[in-house]
């Protein structure tokens, strides 16, 4: 039951100093005011305590006082977060707009799960069983696409002293009694777990599986692996969106979470009307029931925005530990290193490089140590992928937000201005974009895909290289100096860069490929690089390659070859040797 | 005219810019207004910046030239700031804290609004998706205006970003729906604002046309209310009247100024160039009152206009602008320099909302990939600028001088045109095809096959 925590004594925008404390701990969950408005213990210091308050602090008065219910910020884990969406601290938004309307009024209090909704459970075992904590004891068909397992919370071990059968119950009924040391623990659907610490699992084990997102660039050049990190950053209109939408779309991730973090409210209207009539390719079910969407636009207030991250990943690990691969979005950290440094600001903190404050690199580190593959509890394995953008300010990727999270992620996806106004989508630059999961990864490629892999994407980034250094030449001089062989570089780079690395996602053939068919494409690409290498010393113009008729099959490859004819493709290299016999016969 | 019950309070204990301090004072709510009278029965509105035990910090928004500590009173509303509303206000003018600057008969409100606002919930938006013909080729076929959309426009001193608003209210109406302009002026010069009054006359929409007006020697503090009057006012139109309106915004850079002003009498921790850290979240408290609601007829697009400090996009104002906004439209001084009006310069300006709203069944089915290969040609018309001004343009091989071709033909024939010219969508996409046909076939590989069948002339332009 909430007790009377303090009462106020100051009111300096999101941040409220209480007086008069009782036994208050650091990050206890309060309700501030007459509106009992949701905040949290930030700080405490010579008998009064600082709450980062999560809504508006318009009105409230010195002297109002501030109930505690002696918890820390939890989020309810259950069924029915999927498909759902929420405000930074889990308030579902269509709840609100039903009881509210269009606007998000203050101090509302909906619970994050529905209370009367029925789920058919389905008990997985049976009474007097010893169970441990993170079992799974039973699950639901939480959408048509997950089942939802119901597990034992961390911390209880036991027996099981009773389990409901088989049957339709909403998440408030008890569905089972676990004994530990003669005391008993009632189970029900859904648990409480504070957001700021992670939740418990066997142990960390190394990533060997690639996410596939669909996205070329991404899948052959700079691969993320299925519990790893990435960090996107890209100055405004370089498309980090776009990216994080379509990696939302199109990643072979079981479940996904979307975090709008300080970002625009007509962005998460767009995934809220898209991703119900967009189709799984890897499962033919709606996106949306594989999604929990968390908005907390730029004009939501600050303090949830900070919190919005937390929440997040708290549901990611929930699903990783029933043994899923989730993949977690977060658009954009930058809001959220603005929300701590504005938070921090107001508690007076001493600020370092710009006004951040000192802990910005440990919060950060934190957070992308809760991404990776695990062995659960359950014994199972799951893993959290985390993509977070980063917007550095003017497009400076020294600042302190890319810096210091260039630190703990291993893959990165630098944006680039000039590829994005050329309209070359995904705008991803090839020059300083890396990823450390490569070598991880050869494995897996080499043996689904094909296992010159490894060897074609070296050819590939070489060229790249090579393209660059004769661009600076060709920058000075033209490029009419530059002998075929070298000619045949800045071509073949060209056809990789406008037939392979952009890819529009408005063209129902192009906006996914599969790594299957990203190889053949890869393939197809160095094997007509090396033929014309051949032919070049023949003395083949770079003209008359250009006249094969084969080139515009290149160079048209992503959208005229869909993912149910790829043998067609396969056969390229044929067509290419036929169009070099003719050549050579003429 | 005000009439609610008051306390009053006699003295201040400081006064230092444009904030006040006063002790002893008790249930004092955070962000609450005051009015400060003084010695000559002034009134001036305030707001609570900082509420305490015993003590609160007030910010005058008239300044506080000739306050005294003894003889001034502070009288505490017990609301936020409220602005009065109602379709009345169309037609008139006002000033930077809504109060009427003309001389006709007082407005009857139907309603008290808080100027804050409140978010609309992501839930109840939708997606918008009705495109506006600006009748500018640069905007309507390659970053195609939205109605509800926020799309700023990134300009620098001198150039001529108002010409080019005042073009698009002018051209942009829609015809047989309910529509109004709000405009709000903040921090510029008497000029500017009679540029906009004179546009709007001459368009015959001034009755349909609320003016709020913070010129350049009002004091700078009262810049930070004037757009959140603006768009209070909008809010209500829109959302309460199902009117179609469209803000315009001018000039952002000194509303972000006065921001900087007050934060730093505050004595905050500056973040960038001496903008507080909150700029972001601020802005975006304006920036995010644009949009459509769910089954309501009416809509809010914002046109705002900044000017770079030295044509730095990088600078934090047009940086977090863009970081917020639905795009930005972005003028350029060469091109001006050139004689070619409007000065867009397309490969910097971007709307974000134009991918789901052109194209079949909305403007033609080419439209996406004509804006794709204009982007992509014409970004290669730079590279190829750039190597004829280091090896001759003579020394140029054939598909680069015809790409120069293609360059000029680009800026003098599709950007420019004429103040009153309004060319349609249709008409945009013939010239972007009788320009881009200039190039050979192979070339154009951003277009579809069938495109090119149907579109692709040869040499058209000339």
């Amino acid at each position: 039951m909430p007790e009377l925590a303090g009462k106020i004594f100051r009111i300096n925008g999101p941040v409220v100093e209480i007086e008069d404390i009782s036994s208050i701990r650091m990050f206890d969950m309060v309700k501030v005011g007459e509106q009992a408005l949701i905040g949290e213990v930030v700080k405490l210091s010579e008998g009064r305590a600082f709450i980062q308050v999560y809504e508006d602090t318009t009105s409230l008065k010195a002297g109002d006082p501030v109930y505690t219910e002696g918890v820390a910020l939890y989020v309810e884990l259950g069924p029915g977060l999927l498909a759902n969406i929420y405000d930074g601290i889990q308030r579902p938004l269509e709840e609100i707009q039903k009881k509210e309307g269009f606007f998000i009024r203050r101090g509302i209090s909906v619970p994050a799960l529905d209370r009367n909704k029925k789920w058919d459970f389905h008990p997985l075992s049976q009474q007097g069983q010893q169970i441990k904590e993170g079992q799974i004891i039973g699950e639901i068909n939480e959408t048509l696409l997950i089942k939802h397992k119901i597990m034992i919370p961390p911390g209880i071990n036991g027996t099981l002293k009773w389990i409901i059968p088989e049957g339709n119950y909403s998440i408030d009924e008890k569905i089972a009694i676990v004994e530990q040391n003669n005391s008993e623990t009632e189970i029900f659907m859904y648990q409480r777990w504070p957001v700021r610490k992670r939740r418990p699992y066997k142990e960390k084990i190394p990533v060997r599986e690639p996410l596939i997102t669909g996205q070329r660039v991404i899948d052959t050049l700079f691969p993320v692996a299925k519990g790893g990190c990435v960090a996107v950053p890209g100055p405004f209109g370089a498309g980090k969106t776009v990216v994080q939408h379509q990696l939302a779309k199109w990643s072979n991730a079981e479940i996904v979470i979307f975090i709008g973090c300080g970002e625009r409210g007509n962005e998460m209207t767009d995934v809220l009307l898209s991703f119900p009539k967009l189709i799984d390719p890897h499962t033919k079910r709606p996106l949306l029931e594989r999604t929990v969407l968390i908005a907390n636009t730029s004009n939501m207030p600050v303090a949830a925005r900070e919190a919005s991250i937390y929440t997040g990943i708290t549901i990611a690990e929930y699903y990783r530990d029933m043994g899923y691969n989730v993949a977690l979005m977060a658009d954009s950290t930058s809001r959220w290193a603005e929300a701590l440094r504005e938070l921090s600001g107001r508690l007076e903190e001493m600020p370092l490089e710009e006004g951040f404050p000192a802990y910005l690199s440990a919060r950060l580190a934190e957070f992308y140590e809760r991404a990776g593959k695990v062995n659960t509890l359950s014994g199972n394995t799951g893993s959290v992928s985390v993509v977070a953008s980063v917007s550095p300010p003017g497009g400076d990727f020294s600042e302190p937000v890319t810096s210091h999270t260039k630190r703990f992620i291993r893959c990165f996806w630098a944006l680039d201005k000039d590829l994005a106004y050329s309209r070359h989508f995904p705008s991803i630059s090839w020059i300083d974009s890396y990823s450390e999961y490569v070598d991880d990864l050869k494995e897996w490629w080499h043996q689904n895909i094909d296992h010159s892999w490894f060897e074609l994407r070296g050819v590939i980034m070489d060229l790249l290289g090579r393209e660059q250094r004769l661009l600076q030449v060709v920058k000075l001089v033209g490029p009419d100096v530059l002998p075929q062989s070298q000619k045949l570089i800045l071509e073949i780079c060209s056809i990789f860069k406008n037939a392979f690395l952009q890819q529009s996602a408005f063209d129902e053939t192009d906006e996914f490929s599969s790594a299957r068919k990203q190889f053949l494409m890869l393939k197809s690409i160095i094997y007509f690089y090396r033929k014309c290498e051949d032919i070049i010393k023949k003395g083949i113009s770079i003209e008359d390659v250009r006249n094969l008729p084969v080139y515009q099959d290149i160079i048209r490859m992503r959208s005229r070859y869909s993912e149910d004819n790829l043998s067609e493709l396969e056969n390229l290299t044929n067509k290419i040797d036929q169009d070099i016999k003719n050549w050579e016969l003429k | 005219m005000k009439e609610y019950k008051l306390r009053e309070y006699v003295g201040l204990d400081e006064v230092h810019g444009p904030l006040i301090i006063i002790r002893n004072v008790h249930n004092v709510g955070y962000n609450e207004m005051v009015e400060v009278v003084d010695e000559q029965e002034n009134v001036r509105l305030g707001m609570i910046l900082e509420a305490g035990k015993g003590y609160a910090v007030v910010q005058v928004l008239g300044g506080t030239t000739g306050l005294s500590l003894n003889n001034s009173r502070i009288r505490f509303t017990e609301k936020p700031l409220l602005i009065g509303v109602s379709e009345e206000m169309l037609g008139r003018v006002f000033n930077g804290l809504g109060q009427p600057m003309d001389s006709l008969p007082a407005i009857s409100y139907e309603d008290q609004l808080d100027v804050n606002g409140m978010a609309i919930n992501p839930t109840a938006r939708v997606y918008p998706k009705n495109n506006i013909e600006t009748g500018i080729s640069s905007i309507d076929i390659m970053n195609t205006l939205v109605r509800g959309q926020k799309l700023p426009i990134f300009s620098g001193s001198g150039l001529p970003h108002d010409m080019v608003a005042a073009q698009i209210t002018r051209q942009a109406r829609v015809k047989g729906e309910s529509f109004c302009i709000i405009f709000a002026a903040m921090g510029v010069k008497y000029d500017t604002a009679r540029f906009f009054i004179d546009s709007f006359e001459q368009s015959g929409v001034l009755e349909r046309v609320a003016i709020f007006l913070s010129l350049a020697d009002s004091p700078s503090i009262e810049r930070i209310l004037t757009p959140r009057m603006a768009l209070t006012l909008a809010e209500h139109l829109a959302f309460k009247k199902n009117i179609h309106v469209l803000v315009i915004m001018t000039d952002m850079s000194n509303y972000c100024e006065a921001l900087r002003e007050l934060s730093s009498v505050r004595g905050e921790i500056p973040a960038r160039k001496g903008y507080p850290g909150y700029l972001y979240s601020d802005l975006a408290s304006l920036y995010e009152r644009a949009g459509l609601i769910k089954d309501i007829n009416g809509s809010i697009t914002q046109i705002p206009i900044l000017t770079m400090a030295n044509d730095d996009i990088t600078h934090p104002i047009p940086d977090l602008t863009g970081y917020i906004t639905e795009g930005q439209i972005v003028q350029d001084r060469e091109l001006n320099g050139k004689g070619i009006y409007p000065p867009i310069a397309v490969l910097p300006s971007l709307s974000r909302l134009m991918k789901d709203n052109i194209g079949k069944n909305k403007t033609r089915e080419d439209h996406p990939s004509v804006a794709s290969q204009l982007f992509a040609s014409y970004a290669r018309v730079k590279d190829v600028r750039a190597l004829a001004s280091i090896i001759g343009e003579e020394d140029l091989s054939e598909v680069d001088q015809m790409y120069l071709k293609f360059g000029d033909l680009f800026e003098q024939r599709f950007l420019k045109q004429d103040y009153y010219e309004r060319r349609t969508f249709q008409e945009g996409l013939d010239l972007g095809w009788d320009i881009l046909s200039i190039l050979p076939q192979d070339e154009l590989i951003r277009m579809k096959e069938e495109e090119l069948k149907k579109y692709y002339k040869k040499n058209t332009a000339k």
